[in-house]
């Protein structure tokens, strides 16, 4: 700092008035959109834990079949009800590996109840790869080799069994291939819709826009519930359940496209407006262009991320429709149709296990909700 | 005595960044206005809100002490408990924001949240509140209190929101007022006239004034004491006459020479020729029809245009000046063919001097595209004019695309070429559009706009958003662009000085209705109509000797029907356009 002779101070450091014009500005900042997303959502713990718990279940499910120990549908008719077993490693003090204590059934003739008492004297261990129920992996490569199973003549029920002696741990697994699939497909269709009718009605607006806003009223005053009642009661029951499956998923898809078509519209009038946009149609471009280039890409982002909010929402209402029996029924295994069994309150109340079920469904809707949470929070990367 | 406000070796930081502000000092005695200058990111706000310590929460007061000698004697507001802090904030400090629609809460009435200082700092009653924030809105120029006092912030216009603000900081009788850029949303005749208020209240009350801003012509206009900031450092302080008489810092000097201004000295100059026309606009209205406020009553007719008339010389600037909402931009928007005027007004083009005029509204496909390739626009908004998701290559590259010219190679030879045109690197082809700063951005957009060669351009206010030395130096490139390329423009702004450089013929535009047409040195030697000499009166200079003529503003900026008899005009009726010497046009009965 120096005074002049008339009071004022003036900076000292050396200053370059024609340094500004080549330099970047904000240096943090030049990266492609994805990698700005991606450094932010980094930071967003839970979402990221989440994000990385969602992808391992969907990558197990080709697998299913191998880490289960049992089939689907695979019955112990002497182990009805089974209650969980736990796997032990260390036997009186001494580590033998994993091992369970097996299980002897017994009937209670005064209850007329099985009772299932663990023998801790003889600690059996568990096999890895071995031989069991043949399966197909991922659908199409049939194999008998599992990730692990009982030892010879015992039964290992990690997660007990249920009425008909199956095994829930297993059930669970193959229920999740129906469960968490059935999400995808219905978001699938509801995203086809969605963005279909909602960017038609916010880019042209007009009588098409009065139409397809009047539409998407109509469908949301009508009550959930019943209309897919009305609507899974409509599949003829003669149906496979691969058949049943898909027709749920996108009865679905067809109830959720409202809200889509909603949020896709409000982004499409708000885009329309943005500088870059008009500065497209000035040059000529033409209305596919403009959709196509500028803006679905600048909306995506905010379309996935309204979407992984609104799968939860179809796993639920898959479950609940199996649930009301309505929905996917057995042979196919999804929670909805194991919790299914969890109807009946007194089993509940003796083999509290059958209701394991809901805590697949509840750890996924909640792992898709802060998923979705921490995508939303990170789709506008520009501000620091 | 102790200065009121002292601020001492102040740095603050974000997170773990750089210090933002560092090892800032100044003094503001009482009844003094202070002037903080500097542009955007230089730190102003931030200090002045460290002051108060409403700071962002990722931010802080990493060194420094700030001092208040108020009417509670001397108190270290830096290390204050946030309870007295409370005290002091909206009391012995208060603070006026840049936005006015944002800094008052839309669900309150104006008048609540006026009183609402009084009730918490005065623990005054409801009634006894009212009548002291009833004195300030007739104090700060509010025609009718009561129902200002009533009313809700979207009823009012910016200029009135801004005087709420100021009632609101007024109310308490603070000893310091801090004005964070108080009027830059604003249009230049309110910002005169808040300006002016700011001023009067000053000398009724005696208390200091901080006032932020990036315009040298303000602080000419309001300061006593200058601080000129420069990404956090400051660079230049003291008394505000000798500093912007003789700028000291380079830096300074540099805002000094960018500061647009009308020429103190102007001469008449002669009426353009107008033999070679490139885009004519006849008689062009555009009405627009909006819902009533109830349900069952017929249709509001919106005038945006009322019978515009232009002819842009080849090679020449048309700037259309006014304040928004006064139809400039829908004017531009008609003359690109991206609007279509009401029926009888008729846009003419002509892409060479021997070709026969083409009407825009009216063309086949094969004219559109090729009219379009000859007709451009620079957006006002560098910040949103750019895609955010494309490259600078694809954004630059989209327009030959669309109209199929050239390979890809060529394509991109020729974004090179118009990048260095602009002044930038072509290693910036593979960058995205947020790295870059306001005045990268917008010549990004100019070549954008470069790249079909068109030879008219539209600028839709291509400098507004940005601080006053880029805008100097984007203004230095569209003259040097337009000169060496032959263009035309139509330069729409709202901002008479940034005109004066580089227009020919400016027409000013009020209501939908061009009032005064002529080319600027005559408009700034004769300017007949009232709202342009309040235009040009509320224009401020960064001159000392040439404040703001508040009278002048006042006759011109309020509605027409405020305006001498002969060139009064309402909703239906309208005097001509009558041309009182050659080249020059006024609205009025003669």
């Amino acid at each position: 700092m120096t005074q002049l002779p008339d009071g004022r101070y003036v900076d000292d450091a050396p200053y370059d008035p024609e340094a500004s014009l080549q330099q970047l500005e904000r240096k943090d900042l030049d990266a492609p959109n994805w990698l700005l997303v991606w450094r932010k959502f980094r930071q967003h713990k839970l979402a990221l834990v989440s994000g990385i718990f969602l992808l391992l279940s969907y990558l197990m499910l080709p697998f299913a079949g191998f880490i289960a120990p049992y089939g689907a549908n695979e019955r112990h008719e002497e182990h009805l009800y089974s209650p969980p077993q736990l796997v032990r490693f260390f036997h009186e003090g001494e580590f033998l590996g994993p091992y369970i204590y097996p299980m002897t059934a017994e009937a209670n003739l005064e209850t007329f109840q099985w009772e299932f008492k663990p023998d801790y004297d003889d600690p059996s261990r568990l096999q890895f790869f071995c031989k069991g129920t043949e399966y197909r992996l991922a659908g199409l490569i049939s194999s008998r080799m599992h990730l692990f199973c009982a030892p010879e003549g015992q039964t290992v029920f990690l997660w007990g069994s249920d009425r008909l002696g199956r095994d829930i741990f297993s059930r669970i697994l193959y229920g999740a291939q129906l469960s968490l699939t059935v999400g995808l497909i219905g978001i699938t269709v509801s995203f086809v819709l969605g963005i279909g009718f909602g960017s038609v009605a916010g880019y042209f607006g007009g009588t098409i826009d009065w139409v397809i806003n009047r539409v998407i009223e109509i469908l949301r005053s009508l009550p959930e519930l019943p209309l897919w009642l009305a609507l899974s009661a409509a599949v003829p029951s003669n149906w496979s359940p691969v058949a049943v499956f898909f027709i749920i998923s996108i009865i679905l898809g067809i109830l959720d496209w409202p809200g889509l078509a909603r949020s896709v519209r409000a982004k499409f009038l708000a885009l329309r407006e943005e500088e870059f946009v008009r500065a497209a149609e000035m040059m000529g471009a033409s209305s596919g262009r403009v959709i196509r280039k500028h803006l679905i890409p600048n909306f995506m982002s905010h379309l996935i991320a309204s979407a992984t909010l609104s799968i939860p929402a179809m796993i639920l209402g898959e479950t609940a429709l199996s649930f009301l029996g309505l929905g996917l029924r057995a042979p196919a295994v999804s929670w909805g149709v194991m919790l299914n069994d969890a109807q009946n309150l007194a089993s509940v109340d003796i083999y509290p296990w059958i209701a394991i079920p809901m805590l697949p469904i509840v750890i996924v809707v909640l792992a898709f909700n802060f998923l979705g949470d921490g995508l939303r929070d990170s789709l506008d990367p520009y501000q620091s | 005595m102790s200065p009121l406000l002292t601020v001492e070796d102040l740095s603050i930081g974000f997170g773990r960044g750089d210090a933002v502000v560092s090892g800032v000092g100044f003094e503001v005695n009482e009844g003094q206005t202070l002037a903080l200058v500097g542009e955007s990111g230089s730190g102003k706000t931030v200090t002045c809100r460290a002051i108060l310590r409403i700071l962002p929460r990722t931010a802080q007061i990493r060194s420094g002490k700030v001092m208040l000698h108020g009417r509670s004697g001397g108190l270290s507001l830096t290390d204050l408990g946030e309870r007295k802090m409370r005290a002091v904030r909206g009391d012995a400090v208060s603070m006026i924001f840049q936005e006015p629609m944002r800094s008052l809460s839309p669900l309150h009435r104006i008048g609540n949240q006026v009183s609402e200082v009084l009730w918490l700092h005065k623990r005054m009653s409801e009634s006894a509140a009212k009548k002291i924030v009833l004195e300030n809105f007739e104090r700060v120029g509010f025609p009718d209190p009561e129902r200002a006092y009533k009313s809700y912030p979207f009823e009012l216009s910016g200029g009135m929101r801004q005087r709420a603000m100021i009632a609101m900081a007024m109310v308490s009788r603070p000893d310091l007022l801090i004005a964070d850029e108080p009027t830059t949303a604003l249009d230049v005749t309110t910002q005169a006239q808040v300006l002016g208020l700011i001023n009067e209240l000053k000398q009724e009350t005696g208390m200091a004034v901080i006032l932020v801003t990036h315009d040298l012509g303000v602080v000419a206009n309001m300061a006593e004491q200058v601080v000129v900031m420069h990404k956090g450092r400051i660079m230049e302080s003291g008394a505000a006459a000798p500093m912007l008489q003789a700028p000291a810092h380079p830096y300074t000097q540099q805002l000094f020479d960018a500061a647009p201004s009308i020429p103190a000295n102007p001469e008449p100059a002669a009426p353009p020729g107008e033999d070679d026309l490139i885009l004519q606009m006849k008689g062009v209205s555009k009405t627009y029809t909006m819902r009533a406020q109830s349900a069952w009553k017929p249709e509001v007719l919106i005038h945006a245009c009322r019978g515009v008339d232009f002819s842009l010389p080849r090679g020449k600037t048309l700037a259309i000046v006014g304040e928004s909402g006064s139809g400039k931009t829908t004017a531009a928007r008609i003359a690109l063919g991206a609007e279509l005027p009401d029926r009888g007004g008729e846009v003419l083009f002509r892409a060479n001097p021997q070709g026969a005029p083409i009407a825009v509204h009216s063309m086949n496909r094969a004219a559109r595209t090729a009219f379009q390739k000859q007709a451009q626009m620079v957006f006002q908004d560098p910040y949103s004019s750019l895609s955010p998701r494309m490259r600078i290559l694809d954004a630059l590259t989209e327009p030959l695309e669309i109209h199929g010219i050239g390979s890809k190679s060529e394509q991109r030879d020729r974004a090179a070429a118009k990048l260095r045109q602009v002044g930038l690197n072509d290693d910036m082809l593979m960058r995205f559009p947020h790295a870059f700063s306001g005045g990268q951005r917008q010549r990004l957009s100019i070549a954008r706009a470069l790249m079909l060669e068109p030879s008219l351009l539209v600028c839709d206010e291509p400098t507004s958003a940005l601080d006053v030395s880029v805008q100097e130096q984007i203004l230095t490139l569209l003259e040097d662009i337009r000169d060496r390329l032959g263009l035309s423009y139509l330069f729409i702004s709202h901002d008479l000085a940034v005109v004066a450089r580089i227009a020919d013929e400016v027409a000013v535009m009020r209501q939908g209705l061009v009032v005064e047409q002529a080319p600027p040195d005559t408009l700034f030697y004769d300017p007949v109509h009232p709202y342009t000499k309040a235009l040009i009166a509320a224009q401020p200079t960064p001159d000392v000797d040439r404040p703001i003529n508040l009278k002048l503003v006042a006759q011109g900026a309020g509605s027409a029907d405020t305006w001498p008899d002969q060139f009064r005009f309402t909703d239906d009726e309208a005097p001509s356009l009558t041309q009182v010497q050659p080249g020059h046009k006024v609205r009025c009965h003669v």
